[in-house]
């Protein structure tokens, strides 16, 4: 769907992107994700059109970007913004228009979404007279109203309450199952979790990470579990290097241990020595969670220039 | 295109369904007209009623001499001085009068009293001593042994009659009332580029502010949302010219109408309230005709170069002087930080604005006046200030070509810093800044 190729933005004193490169699949929900100035605008930038690079290039199925994918793409910027003085209806039809649709096309389609998500009363109401969480859903409507096929949401969730949050998501889903292409780019890494196929993580310029999110959990599995099991007493030792116990908690005959399995052994070898001494009542490994390898990621690449 | 035209069509009707583009539209002519009838009004209609002035003249020559006036009548008093004092007092509720009292003496002392009931209007008195100055000064003519004859040919009134040496022969050229008419203009101009270009400086940090403008140069480039605005917003201003001009030039043309008719009815209406025979048509008519005069002759102007050049020199600074101030719009966070930006693009129109009514006027075939005229920042009001004066056609092409590489100029450079400022928030941009975003890539 889209592939960003070496991509290079220099603003005068500070290089916004450095040599960024990654491939966004048709379909998929890819999770944009980064520290507070790392870049991620300037990249959705680019992608939309509003700057260039200085140098690389950005294929969209296959082609260079060019004007005519301008009403293939819909942005949903972080910062919102709509003209306050005008009212909701005109102003979806006029950006609806702006983005190729015909106004008979975009008003029907405002009808659609607005019996869709409970606003059919505000075609006449003016944006200054909506609340802040109202404005994002009309936000939202003028960003998917021309059906685009690739969809880039900065922060979509920021100034919703948990129920239109939830109303927002689901939206989204919807249209992903329908074959949209979504770039998602937030700090909120719960919700990556629940909806990213794929991440990439950028930092300052630089892309550090990218892979499917099962992959990339994978990848920093570190050999930990937590076993809970009832025992009277401490467990002991071994004496080999099996495992290092990280943590221990007893409550009554309860034991919970977080344990460290030695790089070349398995959690069957650590059953198999625990089994004679406790009765197991719960194992599970501890996948680390992607805002743990956002955290782990951001501060161990640190450069100490910076700061 | 297709997209600019829309943006010009959402910036022109946001704005003239505005309640207050309906209420400048019609209360501007109003206003002005306003002004100009109560100007007629006070001119024509001296509201002062009339004075009746008793004369008691103890010379017993002047008296007869004194003619009547719009707000003055003369009545030579039968009474005696203290009688005549007194019957003003009583009749000081329904009739206002004076007593002028004229010493026998009158030759030598030069001095003669008033009596009123009340202070006397300057007006009153400068025209009583006016007319027995004339009176004193034949008389001592006379004493002096020239003849009445003599005197009426002395009487000179001397007015000019402009005539202009053209290919054509000669003509009457009404200066006066073309120089009045292209004022006015270049004065519409001045603050026009004011108002319109504010305007579209408003608009920018409008989008800017509202974060919109993000929203919206992702559907389209930087470039044609500023071309929009701008001609969508100038397009508010010429809708806004040919109503003023067609709502003035009705309601003048209405109240013109009212105020001659009512006019002459004034100049008979009026004469059975003095109470002599004496009439007072000759001054109404007079100024009448003197009216009608000043109309003929802004009839005679030859609107067409005027107007032409207005529309060609208005569109010309408008788009010149309104990418400059999208450019400030784009560069500021809010109205209030645009002080430090705005100073430099005022000044060249500021600094013409103000030689254009001495300097321009005195001299409007020096070097000065042709500079002006010709540098584009300042053509505008330059230019339209010394065509009534008669410009060599070669300056004209000049100067509006001149003018349209200005605007093309100054629309490159700030549809430049326009693309890069639009999406710099907080940060308070310096000149320097300005330059930087100016050289920035794609």
């Amino acid at each position: 769907m889209l592939t960003i190729d070496n991509i290079v933005k220099q603003y005068a004193t500070h290089r916004a992107l450095d040599d960024v490169s990654m491939t966004i699949e048709r379909g998929k929900i890819f999770g944009l994700l980064g520290p507070n100035g790392a870049g991620k605008t300037s990249l959705i930038r680019i992608i939309n059109q509003i700057t260039a690079p200085d140098s690389g290039q950005v294929l969209f199925d296959g082609e260079v970007l060019q004007p005519k994918h301008i009403s293939k793409i819909g942005y949903l910027p972080e910062e919102r913004g709509l003209y306050k003085k005008m009212r909701i209806g005109d102003q979806l039809v006029y950006l609806g228009r702006l983005k190729g649709l015909s106004k008979e096309e975009a008003k029907q389609r405002i009808q659609h979404w607005f019996e869709k998500m409970d606003m059919q009363s505000w075609w006449d109401k003016k944006v200054e007279d909506l609340s802040k969480g109202m404005q994002q859903k009309v936000q939202f409507v003028a960003t998917v109203l021309h059906q685009p096929d690739l969809l880039i949401l900065d922060e979509p969730f920021s100034g919703f309450d948990p129920v239109n949050a939830d109303l927002i998501k689901n939206e989204i889903l919807e249209l992903n199952s329908g074959g949209t292409t979504i770039i998602f780019s937030t700090h909120r890494m719960e919700s990556v979790e629940e909806l990213c196929h794929h991440i990439a993580l950028i930092h300052q310029a630089k892309k550090i990470l990218d892979g499917p999110v099962k992959t990339i959990k994978n990848n920093y599995r570190e050999n930990k579990f937590k076993i809970t099991c009832r025992n009277q007493g401490s467990i002991p030792l071994p004496e080999s290097n099996l495992f290092t116990i990280i943590s221990q908690q007893i409550i009554e005959n309860q034991t919970t241990l977080i344990v460290q399995i030695a790089a070349n052994k398995s959690i069957n070898d650590v059953l198999s020595y625990l089994i004679p001494l406790v009765e197991l009542q719960h194992l599970e490994e501890l996948i680390p969670s992607i805002h743990d390898i956002f955290i782990k990621e951001v501060t161990a690449s640190v450069n100490p220039n910076s700061y | 295109m297709n997209k600019i035209l829309l943006i010009i069509q959402r910036e022109y009707l946001t704005r003239v369904r505005k309640r207050s583009f309906l209420l400048t539209t019609f209360l501007i002519p109003l206003l002005f007209i306003g002004m100009y009838a109560t100007i007629f009004y006070v001119a024509l209609h001296n509201d002062e009623p009339v004075t009746t002035v008793y004369v008691v003249d103890e010379s017993g020559q002047i008296a007869n001499r004194l003619t009547n006036t719009d707000h003055l009548a003369f009545v030579q008093s039968t009474q005696s001085a203290e009688q005549q004092k007194k019957n003003l007092e009583k009749e000081k509720e329904e009739n206002h009068a004076v007593l002028l009292l004229i010493p026998a003496n009158i030759h030598e002392t030069q001095t003669v009293e008033l009596y009123d009931t009340e202070k006397k209007g300057i007006q009153t008195l400068r025209t009583i001593e006016a007319k027995l100055n004339d009176i004193l000064k034949v008389d001592a003519l006379k004493a002096a042994g020239i003849d009445l004859q003599t005197l009426t040919n002395l009487q000179t009134d001397v007015t000019i009659k402009s005539k202009q040496l053209t290919v054509e022969g000669e003509k009457d050229s009404s200066v006066g009332a073309a120089i009045g008419v292209s004022f006015g203009l270049s004065i519409l101009i001045y603050l026009s580029l004011f108002l319109y270009g504010n305007q579209v400086m408003r608009g920018v940090i409008e989008e800017k502010s509202n974060r919109v403008i993000e929203v919206v140069i992702s559907s389209v480039k930087p470039f044609q949302l500023m071309l929009g605005k701008i001609i969508g917003i100038g397009l508010v201003g010429v809708t806004q010219f040919i109503l003023w001009i067609f709502l003035s030039v009705s309601f003048m043309g209405a109240i013109s109408a009212v105020m001659l008719g009512s006019n002459e009815g004034l100049a008979i209406t009026t004469s059975p309230a003095t109470n002599t025979e004496q009439s007072i048509h000759p001054t109404n008519t007079e100024e009448n005709s003197k009216i009608q005069s000043v109309l003929e002759s802004i009839k005679t102007i030859d609107y067409g170069p005027i107007l032409g050049c207005f529309l060609l020199y208005f569109i010309g600074g408008y788009l010149l002087y309104s990418a400059l101030f999208a450019m400030v719009g784009s560069a500021v966070d809010s109205e209030t930080e645009t002080q430090q930006f705005m100073l430099p693009i005022i000044m060249p129109l500021l600094f013409t604005y103000m030689l254009s009514f001495s300097v321009l006027v005195n001299n409007p075939h020096g070097s000065l006046a042709f500079w002006l005229s010709i540098i584009p920042f300042t053509s505008p009001i330059g230019m339209l200030v010394r065509i009534p004066f008669g410009v060599p056609m070669w300056q004209l092409v000049l100067s509006i070509t001149l003018l349209i590489i200005g605007f093309i100029g100054t629309t490159y450079i700030a549809a430049r810093i326009y693309r890069v400022g639009i999406l710099m928030y907080g940060k308070k941009a310096s000149y320097r800044e300005l330059i930087k975003w100016f050289k920035y890539k794609g």
